[in-house]
């Protein structure tokens, strides 16, 4: 191996690393007027840091014999993963600058670009352990930023069940990669293709290995814990939660089961098609009962998952396009929505239930407008960005032959219109006396609200990053 | 740029120059402005188109344009025109330019009103200068969306619930679509979205078109209102304001129509041949179904709404009956109960801002203190009857007459059913001019009221005079509409 390929493939993480150490080091040297400025200091260099790694550049290769693969279109993902981690930092600000919360912001980054890091060595992984790894370094310090409002019953609860549910999750997977370990004997994904044979014990060990990514993703029935810990933690958190991480475990799980369970392609497509029925219908009718935001955005997100599995379950390159261009606009419109939710909550203390927005386009009409949009882009009304990405989607699993699977998913995207509609019609129709009183807010929320809002506005009708999404996957 | 790509751009920079405006004048000066350009612009199209087809240009679509947008699935931005989609596109521009005058002093929101309803304009006129399926259809939806909040928001009675039922149904209705047209590029090879070339190649297998076929009808169709899904018509336009109870009765409606026409049989035309007695059927229910519904109704918008359901449900009436005649008569239909129907919706909401009430035991007498819309509601209604004279003849007659044409059993009595229709709207149109228009006037309050402002009289002076030119001058247009219903008639029976 040379030494200096390290740098080559690894370039993104290496870049991470230093931030994470800078942002530590920052945390401890500098005194409390240093730390006024810590955010601005994290945003900037997150914009250096997605600045300096976004270009998808050079050939795929892997280093540590294999362990570590490259590839263009993982680059492109991280930065995706990245933007959207740039904007959960923007809306942040202002509840990090609350009393309880000002003396640790510097851990919040830390652990925030601790998971983000474990989630880039997750998607790089060309080893189970590997792979095994860095999902551990992404959820045990999510499980500490969901409990990052420790004095708050909610909080600690959400991070209490967040942990033992990953934890279990982990253990599940765990025991499945042991199961391959047995039938295949190696862990590396390119050895273990040939060996996959579709014996009842790797079936079995696929199953379990799948349970534990859908704890991550959140699918119906592992998405017990995701309305409790959604409501319960920090909305920046539940934001970066709901996106970032659920982003990550798509892709990573789309990758494996095109690259190494190849041999098995009818097993788990049967097993995807019953769990995306399930994910998106239950969560759906769920939806519809929810009375406050947090809860309501979770149900909405398990659903969004079932759709993601749609690209997964067609196991095309157009398929991976798909999923990574639905991943990106899902995140903005989610990330809008949450920073919507945020910034609400923060200026009217605490206020997260969805017959608090009643009247909100009185009082502040641009934010029920971001929040509308958003609501529309996650419905897939056009001219939205949901749409396109909706439409890839059904597209992508319908060229392989789905097509009762995309006509229940259609079905389907009418219920959650009506629920996404019932949001709009609280803000917008509904009358209120004592609506959320006018506030004007931050700056950094702002910049994040726009960006968002660009990336709904413009990511469908703009085709070129979807143009370069699929240039780049079609090499996978 | 090309010009039919203005269509869908001007409401476009319309929204823009709303959302700076500052006042209602301003507001005024941009819908005025925007909504003069895009009527000059059609009757300019009109014009050219005419003089293009006495040119002899035989091309199927004349002003056609392309541009790659997503190369994976063949997607294309393209547009082109027929003479179907000319004289959509000038009906909608005229409903476009009646409903601003006819929404002129609204009292909340005017700006959003204004803004929503430009919004759905894009969507309209987007979708009827479409070639390419997807673009077609996304348009279809831009113009649907904007619907809820438009009725949620300045609608009237159960606004809330009408709003959302029709939402709902209709976006089931594209739910249907999308399914449909992904069936329908993946069926032809995936090689293209473009309507022409999918038609051209005709290469999709019997078995599949008999899946694809109901399924995209029932799709556009229950934006048509056909029966059972007709459902959120009546609602939906009785809570809707003015303004949006006139394009929507009068163009979006008019979008199903089209869509049956344009994709589900001229894409799938040998399943369209094997089907269309299913939903001859369901047609012919509707138009009956329709009429008999209105005869019963109290509330001015309801009997209105219902005979909207009775008018569209004979537009795809007549395109099922698969002959030239009879889907000239259908597009003539669209023209006309587009035409009429808006005049009814302005007449209406005109009335009901006065008497703040529209149910018809309690208006009388109208004649004499509002002169000038009560004439308006006779032409309307004599229109709406199919008097002679009034574009409302011309298109029924056609229709009847085509669809009279097929020498089958089934399709005669079916005729027939329908042809009672007329009889059954006459009823239903007099008995309403009779009492609320005629008779002395019992309500001491209304006796003050006073008759139409200037800006009414503009909206309803264009309605009418579009209406009797269409019944007294059809020939150009029924020429202009028959030569492209030719070229798909012919492409749907070989």
């Amino acid at each position: 191996m040379n030494y200096s390929d390290i740098f080559t493939y690894m370039h993104t993480e290496i870049a991470l690393i230093i931030a994470i150490v800078f942002g530590f080091l920052y945390d401890l040297i500098a005194g409390k007027r240093g730390r006024r400025h810590f955010h601005t200091v994290m945003c900037v260099l997150m914009v250096l840091f997605i600045a300096g790694t976004i270009y998808p550049y050079g050939e795929a290769g892997e280093i540590f014999g294999g362990m570590f693969v490259y590839n263009p279109v993982f680059n492109i993902v991280k930065s995706i993963l990245a933007i959207g981690t740039l904007i959960v930092f923007l809306q942040s600000d202002n509840w990090l600058r609350r009393e309880d919360t000002e003396f640790k912001r510097g851990e919040f980054y830390v652990l925030t670009l601790s998971t983000l890091l474990g989630m880039y060595f997750m998607i790089s992984a060309g080893h189970f352990l590997m792979f095994f790894i860095g999902l551990e370094l992404a959820s045990v310090p999510m499980a500490c930023l969901v409990a990052f409002d420790k004095y708050k019953n909610n909080s600690a609860e959400a991070g209490a069940k967040y942990i033992l549910s990953a934890l279990f999750s982990s253990g599940l997977m765990l025991f499945g990669i042991s199961f391959f370990y047995g039938t295949a004997g190696t862990l590396y994904f390119d050895d273990m293709v040939a060996r996959i044979d579709g014996s009842p014990l790797q079936i079995m060990a696929m199953v379990f290995f799948f349970a534990g990514l859908g704890f991550k993703l959140s699918l119906v029935p592992f998405h017990l814990w995701t309305a409790d810990t959604y409501q319960g933690a920090p909305t920046a958190v539940t934001s970066y939660l709901s996106v970032i991480s659920k982003g990550a475990a798509a892709f990573t799980l789309m990758a494996i089961l095109i690259k190494v369970f190849a041999p098995m392609v009818r097993d788990w497509q049967l097993m995807l098609w019953i769990v995306i029925v399930l994910s998106i219908t239950v969560a759906n009718l769920f939806a519809i009962r929810q009375k406050n935001m947090k809860r309501f955005l979770a149900f909405s997100s398990i659903s969004q998952a079932g759709y993601i599995m749609l690209a997964v379950i067609s196991g095309t390159s157009f398929g991976m396009t798909s999923l990574i261009f639905y991943v990106l606009v899902y995140m903005v419109a989610n990330l809008a929505a949450f920073g919507v939710i945020g910034v609400i909550e923060q200026n009217s203390g605490g206020k997260v239930g969805m017959d608090d927005y009643n009247g909100l386009y009185k009082t502040n009409p641009k934010l029920a407008v971001i929040m509308m949009l958003s609501l529309f882009s996650l419905a897939g009304i056009p001219p939205f960005a949901g749409f396109f990405s909706k439409f890839f989607i059904f597209a992508s699993a319908f060229e392989e032959g789905f097509h009762i699977l995309v006509f229940i998913a259609l079905v389907n995207t009418v219920i959650s219109l009506y629920y996404y509609l019932l949001v709009v019609k609280a803000m917008f129709i509904t009358p209120n006396d004592s609506p959320i009183a006018a506030f004007k807010s931050d700056c950094s929320t702002r910049i994040s609200l726009v960006l968002c809002l660009c990336g709904v506005l413009a990511l469908g009708i703009v085709s070129s990053v979807f143009d370069c999404i699929n240039m780049f996957s079609f090499g996978m | 740029m090309n010009i039919l790509s203005l269509f869908p751009a001007i409401p476009l920079l319309m929204m823009l120059g709303l959302w700076i405006s500052k006042n209602t004048k301003q507001i005024r000066t941009v819908m005025v402005a925007g909504s003069s350009v895009l009527l000059a612009l059609a009757a300019w199209l009109v014009i050219a188109y005419l003089g293009m087809r006495a040119d002899g240009q035989t091309a199927k679509m004349l002003f056609t344009d392309s541009f790659m947008w997503y190369k994976p699935l063949n997607i294309h931005y393209s547009v082109g025109v027929d003479g179907i989609s000319v004289a959509m596109i000038l009906l909608s521009a005229i409903i476009v330019f009646t409903g601003t005058f006819a929404s002129w002093r609204m009292e909340t929101g005017m700006k959003e009103f204004f803004l929503w309803f430009c919004f759905l304009s894009v969507g309209v006129f987007g979708f009827f200068i479409s070639l390419d399926l997807f673009t077609m259809f996304m348009f279809y939806e831009v113009a649907l969306i904007p619907m809820y909040l438009l009725i949620g928001v300045w609608g009237s009675g159960k606004k809330e619930y009408s709003a959302m039922k029709l939402t709902l149904m209709l976006m089931f209705g594209s739910a249907l679509l999308l399914i449909g047209i992904l069936g329908i590029y993946f069926g032809s090879g995936a090689t293209t979205m473009n309507i022409l070339e999918i038609a051209d190649m005709h290469n999709i297998p019997l078995a599949l078109q008999k899946v694809w076929f109901p399924i995209v009808f029932i799709g556009f169709g229950i934006l048509g209102a056909l029966f059972p899904f007709h459902t959120w018509s009546p609602d939906g336009h009785a809570s809707a304001p003015t303004a949006v109870s006139m394009l929507h009765a009068g163009v979006l409606m008019k979008l199903g129509g089209y869509g049956c026409f344009r994709v589900a049989m001229y894409l799938l035309p040998e399943a369209a041949q094997e089907l269309n007695w299913i939903f001859i059927i369901l047609t012919a229910i509707s138009v009956v179904y329709g009429a008999f519904s209105a005869c019963v109704q109290t509330d001015l918008k309801y009997i209105n709404a219902y005979s909207s359901v009775s008018h569209c449900g004979l537009v795809l009436f007549a395109i099922l009956m698969m002959n030239t005649t009879a889907a000239t008569g259908a597009v003539m239909q669209m023209l006309s109960h587009g035409l009429m129907t808006a005049l009814f919706f302005a007449l209406i909401g005109m009335i009901y801002g006065r008497t703040h009430t529209r149910d018809i035991r309690e208006l009388s007498g109208l004649m004499k203190v509002m002169p000038f819309l009560s004439v308006g509601y006779v032409i309307a209604g004599l229109a709406n009857l199919g008097l002679p004279g009034f574009s409302g003849f011309v298109a029924e007659m056609t229709i009847f007459n085509g669809a009279f044409m097929n020498n089958d059993t089934f399709h005669r009595v079916v005729t027939i059913i329908a042809c009672t229709s007329i009889v059954i709207t006459a009823v239903y149109i007099l008995r309403v001019i009779g009492r609320i228009l005629y008779g002395t006037c019992t309500n001491p309050e209304h006796l003050k009221l006073k008759d139409a402002t200037w800006d009414e009289r503009i909206a309803v002076t264009v309605l009418v005079i579009a209406i009797a030119g269409l019944g007294i001058f059809p020939l150009w247009m029924n020429d202009m509409i028959s030569n492209s219903v030719t070229g798909v008639i012919s492409h749907i029976l070989n």
